[in-house]
């Protein structure tokens, strides 16, 4: 009985302490971030702060690079909607019951109109080459288009490695170990200097392309291997009994398997998703400047500027917090109620 | 399909059948001009996005003359890595981006340079408290690179040269190198002078705390580069660069250029701004190529004042890249 | 019918194999045209750089070859480094999301959040910024352990400690001594070692303790009460209990834990860490080689990664094997 009290007023000393420590920290970061930042586009006084506060204001003076990269100015309208255009469709897949046909339709049309306010050269839009894409819409972009191309290819090499064939099992096993056994960094240094190498004269693929086929190479494979675990977790019997009542293998797979196994790996794919969010930080190795790479834009030739860079990836470091942590809240909620 | 493009590719070996880059531009109606991600004063793009810079200043004055529009130009920001791949696969018509000239690069690799538009030389930059006045006074001490050029190259050589021994730190980003060299984590920070000069004067916050030492360790002949095997647009892309101090030896000016074209008797000048004789028809160009250029950017010395010169951020004099008769070598041979 | 779906699959292998090989002599044809020899007869030329931080001696009349040997042991050792550490934060801070202190457990799961979803890019920059603006000037280093310990100094230059060295043919301790500008002679660890290393550590430890929780809680609740009916106490149930079964079910994401904390070393470039990534990038500048770099990279990466996949996957075998169960 003593034991346990005097463990209890350790305790609460402890978290007395910690408690303590955690405000300290809480008040000093309140201090340096809000109350002596500058919030102004003025770099002598966020020169003069020497440290004591955050310099917001190269927030201020560079936003439209940041979030637009080398977009015209003059039409940054469009990239802008185009963000609300895909949060929306993020925001409206997000709430359950719309669900199906309905959903695919939503997306299709969505992707549509998004792809359009960028690249324009319709309905009297500007054309606007993937070159001068840039910012927070190129990264959703990558995620969403690299996403979608992964997936499908995901599953096909799942079921080619758990599938009949010796050599297509082979053939998929070798692919999603040396994808997955190489950093992203080298596949996109693939992109970028292989790619032109192979390609001839004249046979000009623009990089958002290289990367997009990169990115999909590489979270396919991640993600194969996260739904290959799925497969493999749905009972052997399922399939012997599909087969038995005289479904063909690819009807027994494609629609009874998969389809238990998804929804036993959605965390994980969720995960995979959050995953490659990120790693689209690192497409500035073949020139395009998503969210950091164009942070690099804004600031890296502007030496009245340069020297408060960390604040401004402290900026973006938390436009990425919100949309990770609303996808991982996103998956806690599916791994509740599936 | 695969092997069309199998033999398309096979019976097309490297360069030998590129297609003439003037035709292709005058095609694509875009000059594509490739640029740095970043660096003060010769190319990057400011608070909206528009391209700034002497290197964009150049390519500016290329599309003027070819394609008699300054601002037809389709530009391509490179990494240092990047930069020579572009050129070799046609992504690009031409690389203006604080290149240096060097045989290895001029020869060697499928690329030739036009000449060069700014003399830089590597130097070092120091902290004042440190007491350091010269290189060689800095054995043992801790170097920050940023890679990805021959910056990491001289430094060897400088040190193995002066028998010294340096820490050499080599940083991708430029801004972690600023931050390790301005927080005094390492003692000096090696780069070419012009940047230097910049960087004391704007990151620093306190130019007064730092020193640019008086040592170059190097050459840095900065031009633009084209592919190897097209003649034409070499010469182009050369007399372009020469037009541009020779309408500074004229004294013809962004300023001046309408009304000199309209009255100046001086033949050279005549020639120049398409008056007189014709110089454009020898590159394929038209006679007024020159006053086009001329009339979009200015002269070579507008062109410098302009983005690096004393009244700009970097502050730097015109020093050797003056022309010759200010004691500088910036020398073009006769426009005729 | 079986014979018609070898011959196929045979035809698959071997067309892809062709395309490959089609590929690479296409490669080599445009790498001729540009003047570049393909091959890796490059290794054996002069670097003409230096390295900062090595472990075996390089300078720049050494080759491109050493340099990567230089590169590839920075990465191992980094890497080994964070593994170690990301390990023993993971444990802590998954098993801290289900402890009982509710400060402790929210403390923990606000870690996890904050840094799962930065990307690991600028949380190296953010904590090498941090880090060399925090420590002191060589000349204001920090005597770690005091004036009467063993001679430790942390400074800007990271941390200078005595380091066993031949002289003469007797081992002695070598101690790092101040020089003009920084300490000389011991062993240092840099400032971007340390970084690289702590970023790592905190990026990769964030994924490890999801793992760890997950795992745990998958160890039935009823499994843990009738332990502690049985008069085990709460550290034991968790020793002798869940974690033995914990651990079954843990060991393959964690093993794609640490290929990605390997993986993501290669960020190390971003703060001038020269690791084989930095080392390629530099001496695909020099050299134009960038093709043979790229592979060089690529297939040093994926035998580490199999190797780590390797030894994760026969100690997981091992612990069925003991365990008798199967996963």
């Amino acid at each position: 009985m003593m034991a346990r009290l005097k463990r209890r007023a350790w305790l609460s000393a402890g978290n007395l302490a910690l408690g303590i420590l955690l405000l300290w920290a809480g008040w000093h970061l309140f201090d340096w971030a809000v109350l002596q930042a500058v919030f102004l586009p003025d770099a002598s006084a966020c020169h003069a702060l020497e440290g004591a506060g955050a310099c917001w204001g190269v927030v201020a003076e560079k936003y439209r690079v940041i979030f637009f990269g080398r977009y015209p100015l003059e039409e940054q309208w469009r990239p802008l909607l185009a963000i609300f255009v895909m949060l929306g469709l993020l925001g409206a897949s997000a709430i359950r019951r719309r669900r199906g046909r309905r959903l695919a339709l939503l997306w299709a049309s969505g992707l549509t109109v998004f792809l359009l306010l960028l690249k324009g050269g319709l309905f009297g839009l500007a054309n606007v080459d993937t070159p001068r894409w840039g910012g927070l819409p190129l990264t959703l972009m990558l995620t969403v288009f690299g996403l979608g191309g992964a997936f499908p290819l995901a599953v096909l090499l799942a079921l080619g490695r758990v599938g009949r064939w010796a050599a297509l099992r082979a053939l998929c096993t070798v692919f999603i170990e040396i994808v997955r056994g190489v950093p992203l960094v080298a596949v996109l240094f693939m992109a970028a200097f292989l790619f032109p190498l192979l390609m001839p004269k004249g046979w000009d693929i623009p990089s958002l392309l290289r990367v997009l086929v990169g990115i999909i190479l590489f979270a396919g494979a991640y993600m194969a291997e996260v739904i290959r675990g799925g497969l493999l977790a749905v009972p052997k019997g399922q399939a012997e009994a599909a087969q038995s009542l005289g479904l063909s293998y690819w009807h027994v797979q494609l629609s009874v398997i998969l389809p238990q196994a998804l929804r036993k790996v959605l965390p994980a794919l969720m995960n995979s998703a959050i995953a490659l969010f990120k790693d689209t930080s690192l497409v500035i190795i073949v020139g395009l400047f998503e969210l950091t790479g164009a942070l690099g834009l804004a600031v890296d030739g502007d030496p009245k500027w340069r020297a408060f860079a960390l604040d401004g990836y402290l900026f973006i470091a938390i436009i990425y917090w919100i949309g990770c942590f609303a996808m991982s809240r996103y998956s806690r909620a599916l791994e509740r109620t599936t | 399909m695969k092997i069309i493009f199998l033999l398309a590719v096979l019976l097309c070996p490297g360069l030998a059948c590129a297609g003439k880059t003037s035709d292709a531009i005058l095609e694509r109606g875009q000059l594509a001009c490739g640029v740095s991600t970043g660096v003060a004063g010769f190319s990057a793009a400011d608070s909206k996005g528009e391209w700034r810079g002497m290197d964009v200043d150049f390519c500016r004055a290329l599309a003027a003359a070819v394609l008699k529009d300054p601002n037809k130009v389709r530009w391509s920001p490179l990494t240092s890595q990047q930069r020579f791949t572009a050129l070799q696969s046609g992504e690009i018509d031409v690389l203006s981006r604080n290149t240096t000239w060097t045989l290895g690069r001029d020869a060697g690799q499928g690329l030739v340079y036009a000449g060069y538009i700014f003399i830089d030389g590597q130097g070092f930059l120091v902290h004042k408290r440190s007491g350091v006045m010269s290189a060689k006074q800095l054995d043992g001490a801790e170097i920050c690179v940023q890679t990805g050029t021959t910056t990491e190259k001289n430094l060897a050589e400088f040190a193995r040269a002066s028998r010294i021994r340096f820490k050499t730190l080599m940083f991708e980003n430029l801004r972690a190198v600023l931050k390790a060299f301005f927080s005094g984590r390492c003692q000096a920070f090696t780069a070419d002078a012009s940047a230097l000069a910049s960087i004391r004067a704007n990151d620093s916050g306190k130019p007064e705390d730092y020193v640019v030492l008086p040592e170059r360790i190097s050459k840095e002949p900065l031009g633009p580069v084209v592919r190897r095997g097209d003649e034409d647009w070499f010469a182009v892309v050369r007399w372009t660069l020469f037009a541009l101090l020779e309408a500074e030896e004229r004294g013809i000016t962004q300023a001046n250029v309408d009304a000199l074209r309209a009255r100046s008797d001086d033949p050279a000048v005549q020639r120049l701004l398409g008056v007189g004789e014709d110089v454009g028809k020898p590159l394929g160009l038209d006679r007024e190529w020159v006053y086009r250029v001329i009339k979009a950017v200015g002269n070579y010395g507008e062109i410098f004042e302009r983005n690096v010169g004393p009244a700009s951020l970097l502050q730097l004099p015109r020093g050797i890249n003056a022309l010759p008769r200010d004691g500088g070598v910036m020398y073009a041979p006769p426009l005729r | 019918m079986k014979l018609r779906a070898y011959a196929l699959q045979a035809l698959i292998v071997v067309a892809i194999l062709l395309t490959l090989y089609g590929l690479a002599t296409v490669v080599a044809a445009r790498m001729r045209g540009l003047g570049v020899e393909p091959g890796f007869g490059f290794l054996g030329q002069r670097a003409g750089f230096d390295i900062g931080d090595t472990l075996i001696d390089f300078d720049a009349a050494d080759t491109y070859g050493r340099a990567f040997v230089v590169g590839l042991l920075n990465t191992v050792a980094v890497a080994l480094v964070a593994i170690v550490a990301s390990l023993l934060l993971g444990a802590v801070a998954g098993l801290g999301q289900l402890a009982r202190n509710r400060l402790f457990a929210r403390l923990c799961v606000a870690y996890v959040e904050l840094f799962r979803n930065v990307p690991l890019l600028l949380q190296v920059l953010i904590v090498y910024v941090l880090l060399i603006g925090r420590l002191p000037l060589p000349h204001e280093a920090w005597h770690v352990f005091g004036d009467w310990g063993p001679d430790v100094w942390l400074s800007k230059s990271g941390l200078s400690l005595p380091w066993p060295v031949w002289s003469n043919g007797a081992l002695i301790l070598e101690r790092p001594v101040l020089g003009t500008f920084t300490f000389s002679g011991g062993a240092t660890l840099t400032p971007e070692f340390i970084a690289v290393a702590a970023a790592l550590t905190l990026f990769t430890a964030a994924y490890i303790a999801e793992v760890v929780r997950g795992s745990v809680q998958s160890v039935s609740q009823r499994q843990r009460e009738a332990a502690l009916a049985l008069g085990l106490d709460e550290a034991q149930t968790l020793r002798f209990v869940v974690v033995p079964q914990a651990l079954r079910s843990m060991i393959p994401p964690l093993a794609n834990q640490l290929l990605n904390l390997i993986k993501n070393s290669s960020l190390a470039v971003a703060v001038g860490y020269p690791d084989l990534v930095a080392v390629a990038d530099t001496t695909l500048n020099q050299s134009g080689h960038a093709v043979e770099c790229i592979a060089i990279i690529m297939v040093v990466y994926l035998f580490l990664s199999l190797l780590t996949a390797a030894i994760m996957g026969g100690w997981h075998a091992r612990l069925l094997r003991r365990q008798g169960g199967s996963a």
